[in-house]
């Protein structure tokens, strides 16, 4: 017990101190994609609604790749990929140049891209559950269609749309633990790290999973008190 | 001839086709996938070679049957576990119903990966244990340990989808056939099973196609499937058409299998349909 503690704590000996770097490399990352991914992802649903069927073939292209694809393949596709292709790029101005990619922005991209076909999918349900009526009433009353998009559609659509947006924060949360493999130092590879030094994988591996349920929790408590956010206005209804 | 006349001249007008913003950018975008298309085309005509081909063909196939093996065994053993699981996560006794939720709770609440490193790494600090009980053997293949991981997890998602499935089924349906006179057994499996399949068909197809993608992560401790194999492909060529290839089997296994789920759903709720 004591040697378990000595290991776990923030001293020389101990690996407490990189663990919590690793957490904060994960949450940091999962953080970092999150406005990358809702972004892309409303981009993606708005050109799914379109009238326009170049635009949603456009739209459904991009959805049917990344979600088809595991996402190690994705992250190995853009980790790689974007290395070689950036290198040809490149020599073609200076053929002694070497690129590397960043691995925080390969995962960031990665991980953003599989976030936003998920989410787009969440939006799309979104906008099918406000009535068409909510559209007619804001053009009666002459607001631009900007306008109906930013006072009238956004603020139900968030409403609408969080809880599905929750799971797929859960979801990314937990697959940031794949950038692990392309060499950032998150959580699973700084236990992975102390696992091996130390010899006692169990423990370290044990640790890291009980760290992703506890970041889960804390999302839990945080989702939920957005959720009960946005319910304010529609509570009295 | 009169009427001829003001029914032509009654007809609506042709709507054009106009050219919008929208067509712009939808125009522009698909331009864009074309060019990665053809960029993609050229990369892999510029890249090919029989040579590798044949050599990497056969690997590639084994890597598919590899990926094909863990997926059906571990959802079918995960199915199996997840029937006292649900049952648990119903039960009215607390502590049984406290027990599965924490199993449930844990196995979707930390990554696969992490899942994976636990059972293969993790369970050879109980080496001397597990030797004791003979099961050392089992834990020390990496494909029985990838085996049992994916079956715990999965277990724990479709036990959650079994046990909504199950709830979302009326509770009139469970008085009416006691009123007939069916056992509970017969009532599930006549009555309850029939209308839950239903609603848990696209929950399960979902999860069937999160564990092939799933399923990739095994490459990483030494299983050689789809992405395995591809891994070392890479590594052996340090060709990045290796990827492109891996990409193409696994979009094709899973748009397949997505269309399969929706003809299937399709022909099962042809009664509720008019």
């Amino acid at each position: 017990m004591e040697r378990v503690l000595t290991l776990l704590s923030f001293g020389p000996e101990g690996w407490g101190d990189n663990i919590a770097e690793g957490v904060l490399v994960t949450v940091s990352l999962a953080l970092a994609t999150l406005p990358l991914g809702l972004l892309v992802g409303f981009f993606i649903a708005l050109g799914k609604r379109s009238n326009d069927r170049f635009l949603r073939l456009a739209a459904n292209i991009y959805t049917t790749l990344f979600r088809g694809l595991p996402e190690l393949l994705t992250l190995f596709l853009v980790f790689y990929g974007a290395q070689i292709g950036l290198q040809r790029l490149v020599h073609l101005f200076d053929p002694s140049a070497n690129i590397e990619v960043n691995a925080f922005v390969a995962g960031m991209i990665a991980l953003g891209v599989v976030f936003s076909s998920y989410a787009s999918e969440v939006f799309l349900a979104a906008f099918r559950a406000i009535p068409q009526g909510q559209y007619e009433g804001s053009f009666a009353v002459g607001l631009s269609g900007l306008q109906t998009m930013r006072l009238i559609i956004l603020p139900q659509l968030v409403r609408l749309a969080l809880p599905g947006l929750s799971n797929l924060w859960l979801i990314l949360l937990k697959d940031t633990a794949l950038v692990s493999v392309i060499g950032l130092a998150d959580i699973l590879r700084q236990s992975g790290i102390a696992a091996r030094v130390t010899k006692e994988a169990f423990l370290f591996f044990g640790i890291a999973c009980l760290i992703y349920l506890v970041l889960a929790m804390l999302s839990s408590i945080v989702l939920h008190a957005i959720e009960n956010w946005t319910r304010r206005s529609g509570a009295s209804r | 001839m009169r009427t001829e006349q003001t029914l032509a001249a009654e007809r609506p007008p042709v709507v054009r086709d106009r050219w919008t913003l929208q067509r712009t950018i939808g125009v522009v975008l698909l331009s864009i996938w074309a060019a990665l298309a053809l960029a993609v085309l050229v990369f892999m005509l510029d890249a090919w070679d029989p040579a590798i081909f044949q050599r990497y063909l056969p690997r590639y196939l084994s890597g598919l049957w590899v990926t094909v093996k863990l997926v059906v065994v571990s959802v079918i053993l995960g199915a199996l576990l997840s029937i006292p699981i649900a049952y648990g996560r119903t039960s009215r006794n607390g502590f049984v119903a406290a027990l599965a939720y924490a199993y449930v709770y844990f196995f979707r609440g930390t990554p696969l990966l992490a899942q994976t490193f636990l059972v293969y790494y993790g369970l050879g600090s109980f080496r001397p244990e597990l030797q004791a009980v003979g099961l050392w053997t089992f834990f020390r293949e990496a494909w029985y340990c990838a085996v049992f991981a994916f079956t715990l997890n999965t277990a724990a998602y479709q036990a959650e989808i079994l046990r909504g499935a199950i709830e979302s089924v009326r509770r009139g349906q469970w008085e009416a056939a006691a009123a007939l006179g069916l056992s509970k057994m017969q009532t599930i499996r006549k009555i309850i099973v029939p209308q839950a399949m239903i609603v848990a068909l696209r929950p399960y197809g979902n999860e069937i196609i999160l564990m092939i993608k799933g399923s990739a992560i095994v490459a990483i401790i030494t299983v050689y499937d789809l992405m395995g194999e591809t891994r070392r492909a890479y590594s052996q060529t340090f060709d990045f058409q290796t990827y492109i290839w891996a990409a193409m089997i696994y979009l094709a296994i899973v748009e397949v299998l997505r269309n399969l789920i929706d003809w299937i759903e399709r022909r099962i709720t042809r009664h509720l349909k008019r």
